[in-house]
């Protein structure tokens, strides 16, 4: 089953660190707030990925099976 | 308010129009004679019959978004049965686009067509509680006669389920589903981040339904006349008719209740034409003469038939400037939650406002394309979207008037407003309750 990145836009607050965990999948726009690649996570992210969403501040980064 | 109202029949069809709004225009319609036009309610004792009913119809949501209003009927149904929890149904009249007037003029002159709705609707997904959302600043009349119309049916006994009466405030999201929910709830009316849908849990954790008022209205009139009726104008893919708001170069809003797949070139007056509001599209002139009023043809515009807006810019006026004015307007009404929109709508004005002036910078334009790429589907809700891509089809409609400004030249005549624009934005939190 694969996973996507998910972000509340509402609980967000542009901390970055994701981007930092994930690149991959997760850059900065020129305001700090993420740009999400939305498409199913590629095999071997799957452990930065849920480094990214444990790093979160504000709990805004999920991962949803899909 | 405006109270012009007409019936525009397609070319060769025979048409029943207007349907909706009371034939001889003016007059609101009270009890008695709305139940002599259109007849007795026609509960239906069972969920079931209606959903296929309104599914046959081919019904779509008339507030903008044109979803199928069958499958937003049985998913309440189905959470309802699921949960063994009655539904909430709530009549979305809050109109809270300044350029639309319909819904308020349906809501004065049929109020009792779209609370027939409204019962119907209630019964059809099983729910114990009705709402009817209207927006607070406009029309405090049409607040009275609401009173009015639930206190005549009270005396005929009409309603099964109970309808409270809940104002929205002036804000341009206060209509947006997940907005008017947390408003209802006691909170302020700003967006949530869904999951989960409303259908399933919405008000006080209810399975809930949220319908236009118009879409009630229609709805309504499907109970007693049947799908074929509905059909009978309009397209196959897209049947029925739908109220719309058509301001030419006096400004005044038009009424008019038009089958879909109509041509739009007689509606319109001469100038670029902006169809569905300001989370709409600027269309040329020339162009939105060929189109008809459906999502296909208006999609080949990149446009939308949405709630049925449809304004002409007169020729003296500046389409930049009217644009810029109206996305100042936006960006002040963002909820201001998410980054994106927050940080994005007020730069994209900014730029905007440099891009209706004289000679503006070379990276304005550059910038306002950017930005409106930046904050597309970023938001919790569709204003970021919505608002760029009004922005971008005003750049591609005003592209000759942006060269114009380039040089420090401007082909209007006249500087006066002429899109509606609400006075007074939100400041503080008390203004989004």
């Amino acid at each position: 089953m694969s996973e996507r990145l998910l972000v509340n836009p509402i609980e967000c607050e542009g901390h970055g660190a994701c981007a930092e965990l994930l690149p991959e999948m997760i850059t900065l726009d020129e305001w700090g707030y993420p740009i999400i690649d939305g498409r199913p996570l590629p095999p071997g992210l799957e452990r930065d990925a849920r480094a990214a969403v444990s790093a979160c501040p504000t709990l805004a980064l999920r991962l949803m099976r899909s | 308010m405006t109270m012009a109202t007409e019936g525009i029949s397609a070319e060769g069809t025979a048409t029943d129009l207007p349907r909706l709004l009371p034939p001889s225009g003016r007059q609101p319609e009270d009890w008695h004679a709305h139940a002599a036009r259109n007849g007795r309610l026609p509960y239906r004792e069972a969920p079931g019959t209606l959903i296929n009913d309104v599914h046959a119809a081919g019904l779509t949501g008339r507030g903008g978004a044109a979803f199928p209003v069958h499958r937003k009927l049985a998913a309440v149904l189905e959470a309802t049965r699921k949960r063994r929890r009655p539904a909430v149904v709530i009549a979305n009249g809050a109109e809270s686009e300044p350029a639309s007037d319909k819904d308020a003029t349906l809501l004065w002159l049929a109020p009792h067509l779209v609370l027939d709705g409204l019962q119907l609707a209630a019964e059809a997904v099983g729910a114990d509680q009705a709402i009817l959302y209207t927006h607070a600043d406009r029309r405090n009349d049409v607040g009275r006669r609401l009173q009015q119309a639930l206190a005549e049916r009270r005396a005929v006994g009409a309603d099964r389920v109970a309808v409270e009466l809940a104002e929205s405030p002036p804000r341009f999201l206060s209509g947006q589903e997940t907005a008017l929910i947390n408003h209802l709830a006691g909170g302020p009316a700003i967006p949530t981040f869904i999951p989960p849908r409303v259908t399933e849990r919405g008000l006080g954790g209810a399975p809930t339904l949220v319908q236009n008022v118009e879409t009630l209205a229609h709805l309504a009139l499907i109970a007693r006349r049947g799908p074929r009726w509905f059909r009978q104008v309009g397209t196959r893919d897209e049947p029925g008719s739908m109220l719309c708001t058509i301001r030419r170069a006096d400004g005044a809003p038009r009424i008019t209740e038009v089958p879909l797949g109509l041509p739009l070139g007689p509606l319109l007056g001469d100038g670029a034409v902006l169809i569905g509001g300001y989370h709409g599209t600027w269309v040329p002139a020339a162009a939105a003469a060929r189109l008809t009023l459906d999502n296909k043809s208006l999609g080949k515009a990149d446009a939308r038939v949405g709630a049925g807006i449809l304004i002409t810019l007169p020729p003296d006026r500046c389409g930049l400037a009217e644009t810029a004015r109206v996305v100042r307007y936006l960006a002040l009404e963002s909820a201001g939650q998410c980054g994106p929109c927050l940080n994005g709508l007020p730069r994209i004005a900014a730029a905007l406002t440099e891009l209706a002036g004289a000679r503006p910078r070379r990276q304005a334009r550059a910038n306002v394309e950017r930005w409106t790429g930046l904050v597309t589907g970023r938001g919790a809700c569709h204003h970021p979207d919505g608002t760029a891509r009004f922005v971008r089809s005003a750049l591609v409609t005003f592209a000759a008037e942006l060269d114009r400004h380039e040089r420090g030249r401007c082909s209007a005549t006249s500087a006066a407003a002429f899109l509606p624009v609400p006075s007074g934005s939100a400041r503080t939190e008390e203004d989004w309750t």
